[in-house]
């Protein structure tokens, strides 16, 4: 991959990275280059190996193959301590830090400047602190670092974070997702110190499923695919489309948008599938009407904190509504927790899978019959023969990718387990759908695929409620569209709206 | 290693009856005549049975202590619910000598068969208060079971009025003495709790329950499943097997005594428990690595007995060779202690 003279010297370079995990290949001859003053994206679908990737170059992993250098020199750390001291500093995705010790003591863990001998190697706490800020200063945060780190936001979480990457005097940074839990001014505030950091000469991995950040901040990107490298671009050779095209290996099929139209028209005259009125609880959502048809998408748009998440589990009774009635097909009901909620054939795919979706050290086929079996009762057990039948048919329903039924579904990729946690409930062949967040943390095309699921159902009859934080996806896929602002309903819009009509209503109601 | 080896080795209980058989050999060297069963008065005798019989009423705590442990909790009680049945049992038992008219016969104080249910009545009643504490109130389950733990014991001593109280009804000496088919009664019973419990696992979904409630409880109240109820039934079952097993033991020994039956019987059935190779932070569970635990820490207690340790000494003894057994079934360390011998190996080869 030599491209034009002038080009910034290599600082990790690695040559025919392969790395498999019982027997599944993660990594296949991947090589990769970062240079000097660069960001540099690696780009890829869920499963394709970015995380992998990572991993073998920070040292949490070493690879079955290949080889890393740093600077020219081979290395082969053995732990992400190692790569460390070597210079690779990595911030992950969820800050590792500790919230109870202070931000200067988190900055220095385990490094804690210390006076001389005749100070009885006391801890340097004035040197530790005055270290801390000059730190953060380069970061241009200024903040008390003598306060517990848990009295700051995620965002100055990550700063700190990265200011303890830079006190090891690194060479390389890695920020895997570093953006998943911060607002868009944080985004842009991260964004101007990782550009001044590569002003400085700094190496820096960047990993991110935003398109429109990875185009902001990159100068160079990767693609892999399948574990293996498609190529490696300047960021003005890959417009989206083409970005998308190589990390998906095909065109993706025509936008869902439209496709709603052959969606069974709900009949007016029935009873809605569901219907709340008044429906709310004090200290969490504002009484709220909603109703939904049998072959109805519903979408919900409203900001993170405007109630979407609380209307789905009232709704789901997992927690108790405090006012208003719910009516199932005409009948009121009252639910008084999720398994009255499942009997009147209510399903609800959870915000987080990891917490409240998947059963991790269980397998796909346990977790693909265990909504089926708890409303079947202790009783009437599925036989595993019967249960790998019922998981069989929905791996194929949903295209759900894995090799072995019976290996955890821990093991899969997010994708796979979101689609595992849809197909639990579409085992119980369920009359009203709520989806909180389907798509959340999966990859372009898995969410594609999804989307694409939730139409098809909505044409066999299903009622769904559909609650996404990507305004876009909501007004692909609803017939209508509830729009929630803090916590309170503000209104309603045709599935044909557009994303600003939608902003616009949130911006305007009141 | 062959691949049928390498299968074997992989099983979930192949540690736990590879560490059995370990124990077993030690024993067999230090006391000659260990293997030998012999037939008298229609019973089979010999150490192997001694263990089976001393081992069966932990092995019936260890069943339910693996159930709690598989919804991730624990249940540190279970001693002195053993004292709170036996205390009953024997309360509402006693039993006379009578001679009547030449004849002898034993008369009980209830009828025994009333005196069995209220003891294990009572035990599950303990194991509610356990359930609820946990699954409704929100307690940690090592807190809300250290309660009874504690209070257990006076419970015990108030029934029995802070006597031991001795049982003089030779019916209810056959659960902890008798034989049946030549074999000790209460191996029937241990056998008889676990085949109740393989029957409810594989016949219906609460093993499938349980490890999911153990794996991850809110992805599992949120797939329907009845979580708490579940946990509150976990709890009150091992009550229940704290009963049988304190029924056992008061039998075995003719007497209660609320101060020291079942004394540190949570923590042997806790470790017969990781013994089988159930983790304490729940989900996947073995019945039977349980019962092999529970026969492990048997042998070892024999094996301490038979070699002439030292009674002051026993226990650290018992505890060096525990920390060696969970050393030996832990993966990582044979990882470890593989890499280790191969390093070293290079040193010893030189000529």
């Amino acid at each position: 991959m030599v491209r034009a003279t002038g080009e910034a010297q290599i600082v990790l370079e690695a040559r025919g990275l392969t790395r498999a995990f019982t027997g599944v290949v993660a990594l296949r001859d991947v090589d990769f280059a970062l240079r000097v003053g660069e960001v540099h994206a690696v780009m890829g679908q869920n499963g394709a190996g970015k995380s992998t990737l990572i991993k073998v170059l920070t040292g949490v992993y070493p690879p079955d193959r290949g080889e890393l250098r740093l600077n020219g020199e081979v290395i082969a750390p053995a732990s992400p301590a190692a790569a460390q001291r070597l210079g690779i500093s990595t911030v992950y995705q969820e800050v590792n830090l500790c919230p109870n010790l202070s931000v200067a003591e988190n900055i220095f863990a385990g490094r804690y400047p210390r006076r001389s001998a005749a100070g009885l190697w006391r801890i340097h706490w004035a040197r530790m602190n005055a270290d801390a800020r000059t730190l953060l200063a380069r970061l241009h945060l200024d903040i008390d670092v003598t306060r517990l780190l848990s009295s700051y936001s995620v965002a100055v979480q990550q700063m700190v974070a990265i200011a303890r990457a830079l006190s090891v005097s690194a060479r390389v940074l890695v920020l895997d997702e570093p953006t998943s839990s911060l607002d868009e001014e944080e985004v842009r505030r991260l964004f101007e110190v990782v550009r001044r950091l590569r002003d400085e000469g700094m190496a820096i991995l960047f990993v991110t499923h935003f398109l429109d950040q990875m185009y902001a901040v990159s100068d160079r990107i990767t693609v892999l695919r399948n574990g293996e490298r498609v190529g490696e671009y300047l960021k003005d050779e890959l417009p989206p489309a083409a970005l998308i095209r190589a990390m998906v290996g095909r065109e993706l099929g025509a936008a869902a948008a439209r496709q709603r139209q052959d969606a069974a028209v709900p009949a007016a005259k029935e009873a809605p599938a569901l219907q709340a009125s008044g429906f709310g609880r004090r200290g969490t959502l504002h009484p709220v009407d909603v109703s939904l048809r049998r072959g109805e998408v519903v979408g919900v748009g409203g900001l993170l904190g405007s109630g979407r998440t609380e209307l789905a589990r009232l709704l789901f009774a997992l927690e108790r509504h405090d006012s208003g009635e719910l009516r199932l097909a005409g009948h009121p009901v009252q639910l008084t927790n999720p398994v009255q909620a499942i009997r009147h054939r209510m399903a609800m795919c959870p915000e987080d899978r990891k917490v409240e979706g998947i059963v991790g050290e269980l397998s796909l086929r346990e977790n693909l019959v265990l909504a089926l079996q708890a409303r079947l009762g202790l009783r009437r057990f599925l036989r595993p023969g019967k249960q790998a039948e019922i998981a069989q048919r929905f791996v194929q329903l949903l295209g759900i990718k894995a090799a072995d039924l019976d290996a955890p579904i821990a093991r899969l990729s997010g994708g796979n387990q979101q689609k595992a946690v849809l197909g639990r409930w579409l085992a119980t062949e369920p009359e009203i759908l709520i989806l909180d967040e389907p798509t959340r943390g999966i990859d372009v095309a898995a969410k594609q695929e999804v989307m694409n699921e939730i139409l098809q159902l909505a044409r066999q009859g299903l009622a769904v409620l559909f609650i996404s934080s990507e305004m876009d996806e909501v007004v692909r896929v609803s017939d209508r569209i509830v729009v929630l602002r803090d916590r309170r309903k503000v209104g309603e819009l045709p599935g044909d709206s557009s994303e600003q009509a939608v902003f616009h209503l949130i911006a305007a109601g009141t | 290693m062959p691949p049928a080896l390498r299968t074997l080795a992989q099983h979930r209980l192949f540690w736990p009856a590879v560490t059995l058989v370990l124990v077993l050999v030690v024993n067999a060297t230090f006391n000659t005549g260990f293997w030998q069963l012999q037939w008298r008065d229609g019973h089979l005798y010999g150490s192997l049975i001694d263990i089976l019989n001393r081992a069966a009423p932990l092995a019936v705590v260890a069943l339910g202590m693996t159930l709690v442990i598989a919804t991730r909790g624990i249940d540190i009680s279970v001693g002195a619910v053993v004292a709170i049945a036996a205390a009953t049992a024997a309360l509402l038992i006693g039993g006379d000598l009578v001679v009547k008219n030449g004849v002898q016969s034993y008369v009980s104080r209830t009828p025994m068969g009333l005196a069995i249910v209220a003891a294990l009545a009572v035990s599950a009643l303990c194991g509610l208060w356990n359930g609820l504490l946990v699954a409704k109130v929100g307690m940690q389950p090592i807190i809300a079971t250290l309660i009874l733990m504690v209070a257990g014991r006076g419970v015990a001593q108030l029934i029995t009025n802070g006597q031991i109280i001795t049982v003089y009804y030779a019916p209810y000496f056959f659960i902890g003495n008798g034989f049946l088919l030549g074999l000790p009664f209460a191996v029937f019973i241990a056998a008889a709790v676990w085949l109740a419990l393989h029957l409810l696992m594989t016949r219906t979904a609460l093993g499938l329950f349980i490890q999911a409630i153990g794996i991850n409880p809110a992805a599992a109240r949120l797939a329907g499943l009845p979580e708490r109820l579940i946990t509150v039934c976990v709890y009150v079952f091992c009550g229940f097997a704290a009963g049988v097993a304190g029924l056992i033991v008061s039998s075995n020994v003719k007497s209660a005594d609320g101060n020291n039956a079942g004394l540190l019987l949570e923590l042997d059935a806790i470790l017969a428990v990781t013994l089988g190779g159930t983790l304490l932070t729940g989900g996947r569970f073995s019945l039977a690595g349980s019962v092999l635990g529970a026969l492990i820490i048997q042998t070892l207690t024999s094996t301490i007995y038979s070699i002439g340790v030292p009674p002051e000494i026993n226990l650290v003894v018992k505890a060096a060779v525990v920390f060696v057994v969970m050393l030996l079934q832990s993966a990582e360390f044979r990882a470890a202690l593989g890499v280790w011998v191969r390093r070293r190996a290079p040193d010893g080869v030189t000529p």
